[in-house]
């Protein structure tokens, strides 16, 4: 074997990397709009939605929380920032064997159902992990209505 | 149905047998993207594992395999209906084999926002020296 580290079952995880990326490839993606179709992008998102809510979890790991930008405009949510390479890792490393790893700029934009209010945004990080909540508009959520 | 519930219990007593935890982690894992470099003193494996969480984090090794699992967490509301996701699995899980150079009882590892680095050290009689030559 070449290299005094062998990447074990390297072959499968790319596999299933590969299909994955052919799933959602020809998976209808639900909330993408013209302007939100980069797919297997950094960083990954899942987007969700509830009655009160529409969650947008981006999985950002190795990312200061205050370099990311976060913005909303005409219903599109915003992420975008810098991923630098460690710099204690690059200096003295005579070879590299894997780098599959993002590094650099990343903008991510996410198209928000028509009922998210602009104004209602909060964002958590946590564990390379951010966590956008944008509010509902009141008018839209689901409301019960009696019969009198 | 008995078949069954016998193959759930065979594959538990193994799990705790192979990692000595009961922790059991699904087989549908994620591969986490990684970075792996050499240097004079040894291998630097940076794993992208976020959402995961110091006391969900699993390192193992076992003889010259090295096992890193992880669980994300994420906090979201109970009735979330997903709408687009790309992330399908919180489990991350991948495994490596050690070369006999590299001394696995001296592997350090920290994790800090959601990205695991570890530096596997070699073992003192595989780093490179140099031999001086005496001038006869």
């Amino acid at each position: 074997m070449i290299g005094s580290f062998q990447v074990a079952g390297n072959l499968f995880p790319e596999l299933t990397r590969l299909q994955q990326q052919l799933e959602e490839l020809f998976q209808p993606a639900g909330t993408a709009g013209i302007r939100s179709v980069a797919w297997g992008a950094f960083p990954a998102v899942n987007v969700g939605s509830t009655a009160d809510s529409v969650e947008v979890i981006a999985f950002a790991p190795g990312i200061d929380p205050k370099e990311i930008e976060i913005t909303v405009d005409r219903g599109l949510l915003s992420l975008s920032g810098e991923r630098r390479t460690d710099a204690s890792q690059g200096q003295q490393a005579a070879d590299t064997y894997a780098q599959e790893r993002f590094t650099g700029k990343f903008r991510r934009v996410i198209s928000l159902p028509e009922d998210a209010d602009p104004a209602k945004v909060e964002a958590k990080f946590r564990d390379g992990v951010l966590h956008v909540t944008v509010a509902k508009k009141e008018s839209s959520k689901p409301r019960q209505i009696s019969v009198s | 149905m008995s078949d069954n519930r016998n193959v759930t219990e065979r594959d538990q007593t193994a799990n705790v047998t192979q990692t000595g935890q009961t922790r059991n982690m699904p087989k549908q894992a994620l591969a986490p993207a990684v970075d792996i470099a050499e240097s004079e003193s040894g291998i630097t494996l940076v794993a992208d594992m976020p959402g995961v969480a110091k006391d969900r984090l699993t390192i193992k090794v076992e003889g010259d395999n090295l096992t890193i699992e992880g669980q994300a967490q994420v906090d979201v509301p109970e009735n979330i209906e997903l709408l687009h996701s790309e992330v399908r699995s919180p489990y991350f899980r991948r495994s490596f084999t050690l070369s006999r150079d590299l001394d696995p009882a001296k592997i350090e590892a920290t994790l800090k926002d959601g990205v695991l680095q570890m530096h596997i050290p070699k073992s003192e009689e595989a780093r490179p020296k140099r031999i001086d030559v005496k001038v006869g």
